[in-house]
């Protein structure tokens, strides 16, 4: 199986005319199965179609035109209309959103967040490539066009979590090259406020059966690892952790600003080292090159007698 | 006529140079302004040859065979 | 981005806070006139944004108009963690009975922000939190709601303060909280709170950072106090090399690239996007390898603008090679950054053989790409090549040790 999405999966995508978005659709439908990419929202831009995909005013126009309730939404409006669409999606009933668009200010992803618990929605990103289920779909641009796509990912027991969109792919591609292909990559964005952290993310990998390991990507900044150090080790976990942490140079410079908007070294819990050593004492191991992560895996399937497909 | 950049050259054949609609045509559908119609002339903006991203769609616009892009990289293979 | 002192009492100010009455000048004599203003002793603080200004000797105290005059000029000229002032705050020495704090800052992992308050101030929070816990109150409050005078009250109460004070607290921590919110703060922070021997309560510093994501919609606010675009407020300026960056990245519309900065080294580095570029610049230090900048290309760009990064960064005094190097690339495209790159040793007249020590970005439109380094004899590799062996090898090229 998988967490999330899988070939059922119904969704729409905001913005659908913008150049981005439309590259974005188009890849969905060709990528696996092919994704149920059942209606676009550009206001005004009613009657209009993106790749045979009907675009529509509104998503309340959108969920009449589709008959039934949609699961999803992939939102890559621009930042300063984010917030009122992910607002209009939760409204409309929709129960995944993920938010490709960069750059949104953090009261805005605090509001839509604390919408989508209210709801019982799930928010993935802002400022992420979203969802991939190796060989059957993919929502957002993660991998790229699906000739790309399918290059990087195969299907198999590793789940991934990374705050990097683009090495969410490298990563799979070096799992993929080491015959450890993924149940579902899940690119989580890099901000300092996203819709869903590791921990957060980490009960669904728990109950997928598929799932037999877990791969994280992470960087310097925020209390997230912490966090997730602190689930794994309450909750028991089954699931081994592998994880690579970029950015180690951030140490050094306190208060500068590299990478993602949440990737900034404001205390001394959030540096890197600091990091290492919290996810360690979780028996989480840190990686020092993604070449060593399937080895590493490898040999902790082994230890937990985990049958490697 | 023939322009070259570093990367990419491009021919457009004399005989459809002069069309003022299929000048208007390029110069719409080049994402990266390859093509201006200087006086419903085709011309080509050597400036930007370059930037071209073996899109097509000037090739898609005009009768086939009359204008060509060229990969000067790769013993100038034709774009076709 | 980080406001002066002096910007943050005024944003405190506007939100209905207490403040005292103070002066903000950039010059000594008016350092005076502000002193005779306010009638009695006065305290001279240099505006800088960077901390440990008492230490450095960056507050004084003036019992005269003259002596203000006096500490002004010197704090003036007073260079403090290589920041020079940008003015100084002449402050009514006001009669303190107590010192309060109360901030507000962001919570990621519970996605709301805390209030934090505690009848211990004037000295770091952090210092007071690890000495006497029970000193300190934190309560998250919504997103949505607005904040209500009862939250206030009941991080006040939490901490053991009641009576008056309680109740002359209240409004100042709720204003707190919703100038918070209303400005996109990711820190608010009055330190201290001081109560005067009256009884009332009076702000008698302040820290406020605003979200960088946020200004163009504090833009009448930014106005008012004389904040301007090209400001960015940084941990340190941008160097003539950043700067160009940033010319690179303004000129051509398409693509990102991004965060710009110099290093001290002979590596030059054209690399990306966020993560990608994290990762590379750790693998050549951990290699040896010494890089002349840092930077984060991406969101397919255009050949123009790799073009202009990788001879900006070529032309950078000191810079031997270039690395080329990314994560499996999928909507930036390897042929047009490997044409770029290549361009700019031609423009500069280097061949690009020599100069650029690795490429490695594979992905997108890679066989094409691949084909362009080919037939300029530069190095490159594909996903088979990780990105740790590929700045290994860059490295070693560059130290002139054997290529494997």
């Amino acid at each position: 199986m998988s967490i999330l999405v899988d070939e059922s999966t119904t969704f729409i995508v905001q913005g659908i005319t913008g150049r981005e978005a439309v590259n974005l659709t188009r890849e969905c439908l060709d990528y696996g199965k092919g994704a149920k990419v059942v209606g676009g929202v550009t206001p005004g831009r009613l009657g209009r179609e993106v790749h045979g995909v009907p675009v529509f005013d509104t998503v309340q126009q959108a969920v009449q035109d589709h008959g039934a309730p949609i699961d999803g939404s992939v939102v890559t409006v621009p930042p300063a209309f984010t917030k009122d669409a992910v607002f209009e999606a939760i409204e409309n009933g929709i129960k995944l959103i993920v938010i490709v668009t960069e750059r949104i200010p953090r009261r805005d992803v605090a509001e839509m967040v604390e919408l989508a618990q209210l709801r019982g929605a799930r928010i993935i990103g802002p400022n992420c490539l979203g969802i991939i289920v190796p060989d059957v779909i993919k929502m957002g641009g993660i991998g790229g066009p699906a000739k790309d796509a399918a290059k990087a990912y195969s299907p198999g027991p590793i789940g991934v979590i990374s705050r990097s969109g683009g090495m969410t792919t490298e990563m799979s591609s070096t799992l993929t090259a080491a015959g450890l292909g993924q149940s579902t990559a899940v690119s989580i964005g890099g901000d300092a406020i996203i819709g869903s952290t590791y921990a957060e993310l980490m009960p669904l990998f728990e109950a997928d059966e598929q799932t037999q390991g877990i791969v994280i990507y992470t960087e310097p900044g925020g209390r997230m690892e912490a966090e997730l150090a602190r689930w794994v080790t309450e909750n028991d976990s089954r699931l081994p952790i592998v994880a690579f942490m970029a950015g180690r140079f951030m140490d050094e410079m306190p208060g500068m600003s590299f990478g993602h908007a949440g990737t900034i070294v404001e205390g001394k819990e959030d540096t890197a080292t600091e990091k290492i050593a919290r996810l360690a004492e979780a028996g989480i191991t840190v990686a020092e090159e993604i070449s060593e992560i399937p080895e590493i895996m490898k040999s902790k399937l082994a230890e937990r007698g985990s049958v490697v497909a | 006529m023939r322009k070259d950049g570093t990367f990419i050259g491009v021919e457009v054949d004399d005989a459809v140079a002069g069309d003022a609609a299929l000048a208007a045509k390029l110069r719409e559908v080049c994402p990266v302004d390859i093509y201006s119609d200087a006086d419903g002339r085709v011309d080509i903006v050597e400036g930007n040859l370059d930037e071209c991203v073996l899109c097509r769609l000037c090739l898609d616009a005009s009768p086939a065979g009359t204008v060509k892009v060229l990969k000067l990289y790769d013993n100038e293979a034709v774009l076709a | 981005m980080r406001f002066f002192e002096y910007e943050a009492r005024e944003i405190v100010k506007r939100a209905g806070i207490p403040v005292t009455d103070y002066g903000f000048t950039t010059d000594a004599s008016e350092a005076r006139s502000i002193a005779e203003r306010i009638g009695g002793p006065t305290v001279i603080k240099s505006q800088v944004l960077t901390g440990g200004r008492m230490k450095a000797g960056g507050v004084k105290f003036a019992d005269t108009p003259e002596e203000a005059e006096q500490h002004a000029a010197d704090i003036l000229q007073l260079e403090i963690n290589g920041h020079q002032p940008r003015g100084v705050l002449v402050d009514p020495k006001a009669e303190v009975e107590q010192e309060f704090y109360a901030g507000v800052v962001w919570d990621g992992t519970r996605k709301r922000p805390v209030m934090i308050f505690s009848p211990v101030g004037g000295i770091d929070i952090e210092q007071v939190a690890e000495e006497q816990p029970d000193k300190v109150g934190r309560r998250h409050f919504s997103n949505i709601l607005p904040f209500g005078d009862f939250e206030a009250k009941e991080v006040i109460a939490s901490t053991g303060v009641t009576g008056s004070d309680l109740n002359k607290l209240v409004p100042i921590v709720t204003r707190l909280a919703r100038l918070f919110v209303d400005n996109d703060m990711t820190l608010a922070e009055i330190n201290p709170l001081g109560k005067l021997k009256d009884g009332s309560f009076v702000a008698l510093d302040a820290h406020m950072d605003m979200e960088n994501e946020a200004r163009g919609r504090h833009k009448k606010l930014l106005k008012d106090l004389g904040v301007g675009d090209e400001e960015t407020r940084q941990a340190r300026e941008a160097t003539e090399f950043e700067l160009a960056g940033e010319a690179v990245d303004a000129a051509s519309h398409r693509g990102v690239a991004g965060n710009v900065t110099e290093f001290d080294g002979d590596l030059g580095l054209v690399i990306g996007a966020g993560g990608g570029s994290l990762t590379l610049f750790d693998a050549v230090r951990k290699y040896g390898g010494r890089p002349a900048n840092y930077c984060e290309i991406g969101g397919n760009p255009s050949v123009e603008k790799a073009k202009g990064l990788a001879k900006l960064v070529l032309s950078k005094p000191g810079v031997d090679k270039i690395a080329v190097m990314m994560s499996i690339v999928s909507n930036t495209r390897v042929d047009i950054v490997a044409r770029g790159v290549i361009a700019a040793c031609l423009e500069l007249g280097f061949d690009p053989a020599e100069k650029i020590a690795i490429f490695r970005i594979p992905g997108a439109w890679e066989e094409e790409g691949f084909k362009i380094l080919e037939k300029y004899g530069v190095e490159y590799a594909d996903r088979s090549v990780s990105m740790h062996e590929a700045a290994r090898r860059a490295v070693e090229k560059i130290q002139g040790g054997v290529t494997a």
